[in-house]
Order: C-alpha cells, then sequence, then structure tokens
C-alpha cells in the first residue's frame, strides 16, 4: 500500500467549439461558403492550434496522485471535467497536454451497457459486454451464474434483451459491470440509473468493490454515496482541481459552493408561483441552527429550527401548518404539524412568522428537502414542494466516538443486562 | 480476488499505461491487437449474429443476394449485352458468379467498415479499445456470408457441368489479398466518415463506379491492350482474374496479380496509417 497507481500530471484538455454554433446570424449563403471553406481549413491547418477557432479548456493544469487501495471521490458541478478526466484515464481520449498514467488492470464504467445489442439474447450480452470491458472469455464464463444471479434475469437468459423491461435491461448491464475484477476501477454516475432498491444494491456492490482492496475513482453527484464509499475526494471546478483532501471536508467545501453563501438556507416565495386570484400564504422559509444562525447544513442530532413566514386569509386562527421532510427520492420522511403538539398555535389574519423547533433532528446524514403546505378547514390553501433542500452531516451524536449511525433516522437507546425473568432462554445455552 | 492485487512487492513489474497526446502517423500496435483478440472474436460474431438478426429468410440473405445479381447480370449482359460469348466457354452465369464471390465481399466490407465507426460511436466514447478492430471484425465477418455463396458457386459449378480446377488451393491467398485491399480502402472511408459524413453518400456511389472499372462483368481480356496497365492498378482486376483461375482454370497473367498485391499492400499501408493518425481524435469528434 501507498504506492502510487494512477498518476495525473498536468493534464490540460482542449476542444474547439464548434463555429457554427457562436454565430448567431447566418444566411444560407454564408452556410454554404463555410460548408466548402471548413473542410479546407481544417484539412490544411488540422494540427496548428489556429488562434481562429475558440477552444475550450475542460481540464486545466490537473495534477494529482492516487495511491493502491484508495477509494477517491471525485465531484463538481456539470461540465467541470469529471467525464473528460476518467475518458482521459481509460485511454478513450488524449489529454492535449500532460500525461495521464496508470498502473495495473484497468476498468473504466462510464456507463452501464455499453455496447449491449437489442437483438442479442442475456447470454450472448453478458459474454460481449464482458469482452468490451476487458473480461477474458473464461473469466465471464465462470461468473456467468453469478451475474445472472446478481441480476434476477435466469428465466431470460435466452430472450433478446430488447424484450426486457428497462428495469431488467439495467440489472443485467450493472450485474456485467460489478463482476469485473480489476486493480483499477473508473465509475462514472452508474449508481444514478434505476428504481431505489437498484441504486441501494449498486450501491452495496459499490461498497464491498472498495473494500476489497482495490483502487477505485467514482464519479458521483450523490454526495451521500460519496461520503459513505469514499476516504478521499477530488473537487474539480472549471476544469481545475480546486481540493484533494479527506472526504468530508471536500465534500462541506462543495456544498458550500453548490448551495452559495449559507444565508441561502432563507427563502422568499415569491408571488410568481400563485394562480391569478388566489392568495399567496406561505411567504418565506428560514432554517436556523440552535444558536440562532441561517444555515442548510445541520450537524447530525443537532437543533433544527424552521421559521415560516405566513400572509393568512380572514378566519384563518384555526390554519394548520404542515412541514414535510422528504428524501431525494422525494419519498416523505416525516411531517410536523402544529395541532399535533402542544398548546394551539394562536394564528390571525395578516403577515406573521411561526417557528417549527426541532430539539433534536433524528435524521442521520443526507440531504433532505423541505416542503410546505397549509390547510384551512381540511382544504389546502397552500403548499409549496422542495422549498429548500438541507443537509445532516455526521456528527458525534452520543458523544462517545463510537462510530457512524446507518439507515435514515436514528434515536436514543438503552443497552443493559437483564435476568431471565420471563423464562425464555436459548436452548443450547441451557445444555451447558 | 486477492491474487489478482499485486503485493506492495511486485507492483514494480506492472507497468505504468502512460497517455499523452501523440502526433503524427502512428504504426499499428499489433501486440496491443494481440492482447485484445477475445475482443476482435467477439465484435466478429456479433456482426453475424445481429446481421440478419429479425429478418424471415435469415443467412438466406447471404446467398440469395449474389445468387440474384448473378441471375440479373446474366439476363442483362450476358444475354442482351452480348457478353456471354466473350467468357472463353465458361458459361455466363458461373463466370460472372466467380467474379461476384470476390467483388461482393470487397464492396460489402469497404460500406460496412465505412459505416462501422459512426454505427458504434457508444463504443468509441465510453470504451477503450484499440478502434481498427471496429471495422477489421465487419469486415471479417464478411468471410461467412462468402463463406456461403462460395458453396452456391459450386452447386452452380456442378449444374452447368464446369469442371473445378486443382488451382483453387490458391483462394486463399488470393483472400488475403481482398481483405488486404478491403480493409485498407475500409480503414481509410472510416476514419473519413467520423470527421466528415459526406463518405457515407460518396462510399456507395464509389462502389459502384469501381465495379465497373473491374472485370465483373466482362472479362479483361476484352479491354484493349493500351488500358489494361490502368486497370491492373485496380487491385481487384488481379483478384478477380485470380478468383476465375483459381476455380475455372484458363489463362492467368501473374504480373497482374503481382500488381494486385502490391497495390493492395499499398493501399492496406494508406489506410491503417491514416486510421491510426487520426483515431486517437475519434471520441473527441464523433
Amino acid at each position: 500500500m501507498g504506492q502510487p497507481v494512477i498518476r495525473v500530471e498536468n493534464v490540460s484538455k482542449s476542444y474547439r467549439v464548434s463555429e457554427v454554433g457562436t454565430a448567431k446570424y447566418r444566411t444560407v449563403q454564408e452556410s454554404m461558403w463555410d460548408m466548402v471553406k471548413r473542410p479546407l481549413r481544417s484539412l490544411s491547418h488540422r494540427r496548428s492550434d489556429g488562434a481562429d477557432r475558440e477552444t475550450f479548456w475542460a481540464l486545466r493544469q490537473v495534477d494529482f496522485e492516487i495511491e493502491q487501495g484508495d477509494v477517491t471521490g471525485l465531484i463538481g458541478v456539470n461540465g467541470a471535467g469529471k467525464s473528460t478526466l476518467l475518458k482521459i484515464l481509460s485511454h478513450i481520449t488524449q489529454p492535449t497536454t500532460g500525461r495521464a498514467a496508470i498502473r495495473g488492470r484497468v476498468a473504466s464504467l462510464l456507463e452501464v451497457g455499453t455496447g449491449f445489442h437489442a437483438e442479442l439474447t442475456g447470454r450472448e450480452n453478458i459474454l460481449l459486454n464482458g469482452a468490451i470491458l476487458g473480461m477474458k472469455r473464461h473469466e465471464t464464463l465462470r461468473k456467468f451464474d453469478q451475474i445472472v444471479d446478481f441480476a434476477g434475469v435466469e428465466r431470460f437468459v435466452d430472450t433478446p434483451v430488447k424484450r426486457y423491461s428497462s428495469g431488467m435491461y439495467l440489472r443485467l448491464a450493472f450485474a456485467v459491470a460489478a463482476h469485473l475484477d480489476p486493480e483499477v476501477l473508473l465509475v462514472d454516475e452508474v449508481l444514478a440509473v434505476g428504481d431505489i432498491a437498484f441504486q441501494r444494491k449498486c450501491l452495496g456492490r459499490m461498497r464491498e468493490v472498495s473494500q476489497e482492496g482495490r483502487t477505485v475513482l467514482l464519479v458521483s453527484h450523490n454526495l451521500v454515496s460519496i461520503e459513505a464509499l469514499c476516504k478521499q475526494c477530488l473537487l474539480l471546478d472549471a476544469g481545475r482541481l480546486v481540493q484533494h483532501g479527506e472526504v468530508t471536508e471536500i465534500t462541506r467545501e462543495y456544498r458550500k459552493r453548490i448551495q452559495g453563501d449559507p444565508t441561502s438556507g432563507a427563502v422568499v416565495l415569491g408571488a410568481e408561483r400563485t394562480k391569478a386570484g388566489q392568495r399567496r400564504v406561505i411567504t418565506s422559509l428560514t432554517l436556523l441552527d440552535e444558536t440562532g444562525d441561517v444555515t442548510r447544513c445541520f450537524p447530525l442530532g443537532g437543533e433544527f429550527r424552521a421559521v415560516i413566514g405566513l400572509d393568512l386569509p380572514p378566519e384563518a386562527d384555526i390554519a394548520e401548518i404542515v412541514l414535510r421532510i422528504e428524501d431525494q427520492n422525494s419519498q416523505r420522511l416525516m411531517t410536523f404539524k402544529n395541532p399535533l403538539v402542544g398548546d394551539l398555535l394562536q394564528l390571525s389574519e395578516g403577515h406573521q412568522k411561526v417557528e417549527c423547533r426541532v430539539p433534536q433532528m433524528p435524521l442521520t446524514h443526507g440531504e433532505y428537502h423541505i416542503g410546505l403546505a397549509v390547510f384551512l378547514n381540511k382544504d389546502c390553501i397552500d403548499s409549496v414542494d422542495q422549498v429548500v433542500t438541507f443537509t445532516i452531516t455526521n456528527n458525534d451524536v452520543f458523544g462517545n466516538a463510537r462510530g457512524g449511525l446507518r439507515g435514515i433516522c436514528f434515536a436514543r437507546s438503552e443497552w443493559r443486562h437483564v435476568d431471565d425473568e420471563w423464562g425464555v432462554s436459548d436452548p443450547a445455552a441451557e445444555k451447558e | 480476488m486477492e491474487h489478482l492485487l499485486p503485493t506492495s512487492t511486485d507492483t514494480s513489474d506492472t507497468h505504468w499505461r502512460v497517455n499523452t497526446a501523440t502526433h503524427g502517423w502512428n504504426r499499428i500496435d499489433w501486440a496491443e491487437l494481440w492482447s485484445y483478440r477475445e475482443l476482435l472474436y467477439f465484435l466478429m460474431w456479433k456482426e453475424v449474429k445481429v446481421r440478419y438478426k429479425q429478418t424471415a429468410l435469415g443467412v438466406t440473405w447471404a446467398i440469395l443476394q449474389p445468387v440474384m445479381t448473378m441471375v440479373v447480370f446474366s439476363v442483362f449482359f450476358g444475354r442482351l449485352a452480348g457478353l456471354g460469348h466473350t467468357t472463353g466457354g465458361i458459361p455466363y452465369p458461373v463466370y460472372v458468379y466467380a467474379g461476384l464471390l470476390p467483388w461482393t465481399f470487397f464492396s460489402g466490407a469497404v460500406n460496412n467498415a465505412t459505416n462501422s465507426l459512426v454505427g458504434n460511436s457508444n463504443l468509441i466514447t465510453k470504451v477503450y479499445f484499440p478502434r481498427t478492430m471496429i471495422p477489421l471484425a465487419t469486415i471479417i465477418a464478411g468471410l461467412v456470408d462468402l463463406a456461403m455463396s462460395t458453396g452456391v458457386f459450386l452447386l452452380l459449378m456442378l449444374y452447368y457441368r464446369v469442371p473445378i480446377s486443382w488451382h483453387v488451393i490458391v483462394v486463399p491467398v488470393l483472400l488475403v489479398g481482398t481483405i488486404l485491399a478491403a480493409s485498407g480502402v475500409g480503414l481509410l472511408f472510416a476514419a473519413l466518415t467520423v470527421a466528415y459524413r459526406d463518405f457515407r453518400y460518396v462510399v456507395p456511389f464509389t462502389i459502384q463506379i469501381w465495379m465497373f472499372a473491374t472485370p465483373v462483368i466482362y472479362p479483361s481480356s476484352i479491354v484493349p491492350k493500351a488500358w489494361r496497365g490502368i486497370l491492373a492498378l485496380n487491385p481487384m482486376t488481379g483478384i478477380l482474374d485470380g478468383f476465375r483461375w483459381a476455380f475455372l482454370n484458363g489463362r492467368i497473367d501473374w504480373t497482374e496479380i503481382a500488381i494486385a498485391f502490391g497495390v493492395a499492400l499499398v493501399l492496406f499501408w494508406i489506410g491503417v496509417g491514416y486510421f491510426r493518425s487520426v483515431e486517437r481524435r475519434f471520441a473527441d469528434i464523433i
């Protein structure tokens, strides 16, 4: 361990920006003339870095090393150069300058099901796709049953994949890829496909792979899976490598960048969302942490406060205010309502602000959306989805540094030894 | 899985694979091609499998195409145009079919190779392997069709009671020449098509004209002496004459064959050279 297996030295990559796309006003004549000119020009100026062409730098002087056995995340907004970097590492395209080197058997997975042919059967596609991904025939055959089993398509192995449901197709495609056996694995956003159950399965498999001591470079927009799988992380921005280091540090930085300043935890809901003649009841939402600072980032187990701005119609003193928390797949996880607990909240007509305080938010680390709704006599008078997205970051909630939490929620639990008061005991233990 | 992971002691002898900008004409990397031989096999196998899928007649098409062409040519050129008397006693259908064997293979190979890269653009942008594999796989896959139409040819000879010549043993050699020429032209057009889709329209047209510049429907003996030299520069002239000699006996011009192989080699060299020099940009421009 500790030896570099991926070495990227000063890599830059430029693309020519199509001239057609940039010119706004063109006549047919110009286009025709351009058609004559362009092939001639590109034939004659092939290798000159023509100043007349606009170039787009997808990567600029990227420089890093990844050591054997490291599982590294690669994050950045769309167009930051993540895929280009993976393509260079996989030899699909060449860097314009610099060099990228990898030691050992590499498999790159930029897409699931590359080379799948609709007319071929599941069996045939497994063999073909295996060969395309760099598996030897005997390896594919050896793992054939495992692949079919993982994909759950036993009954359809000899059916052309065009008859498969899209779910089956994806499962089969991922199954082949999941049984690759490389030393270095490059993965691009493969986890973003399929339904939730399938994504879990992929994530589980990725976790296994990363624990087998392989070197993995993983691109994903899902920061939670990056945090779950990786120890190291690279952050790209506009083709530059901004940061390389410990994963939580980088994801925190990245969240700060994409979410802008923390005051974006305060959202004013404009009038544009209301239909004509309808009253806009929910006017704003502000998220606060326990110190009263506006934020979108809460430590696990910390206090969570949501201040909701309202503009209530007359006779709205019995209005019901609903705060929904959903996961990234829009699945409702929790609902908070004002009449559910404590004394009834006194509401009145007109502008006002109410606060919903959750002393200990029982969600584990991840990203969550907030939705708001106001009901009056069981009628929904206003509703907004995904007002704000907030993050729960890992935190030693029980203050004992004894490891992280899995699952979507947590609760305090107490553990002790008990006497066998009820006569329920393990027969095996009794025999002794 | 453990055994595949090099321990810290043996990583030193695993090679670094370096990706860096290259310029100029790259030579073909035979060692790399060899290491990807299984993929070449699978790509060929896919070509063969997919070619006639969901067609009612299936592989019969591989036979029907040259047979129908032979019938049409026999009627129009053999009978109506009177070329039937120029074949030196060999029935025109047999004569024309002997030429159609290598020609159908060649034209199909060039056509399929030309479209192969664009048709497989998803592979090119998502996986790395030597790009030459894609057109080469389609070209070699054409041999399956050729084998089947050769079977039909043997039946045809039997029907017309044309004795087979022992020269038939040189057919594999002639086939190598055909593959060289087809690969050269096919790789060149395939690479050009990636950058300029115009070649998709240029190629079928070129092939059509090329057929008339090749003694498919007529024997090269009816071409005036003065033009024979030019005609010989077309490698398919020598190849076709060679095929006819191999199956049907008759005259053979060894200079013509030698020229054909020379030109085929040059075409192959140009095609591979151009292909290798532009293949590094394929993923960016396809």
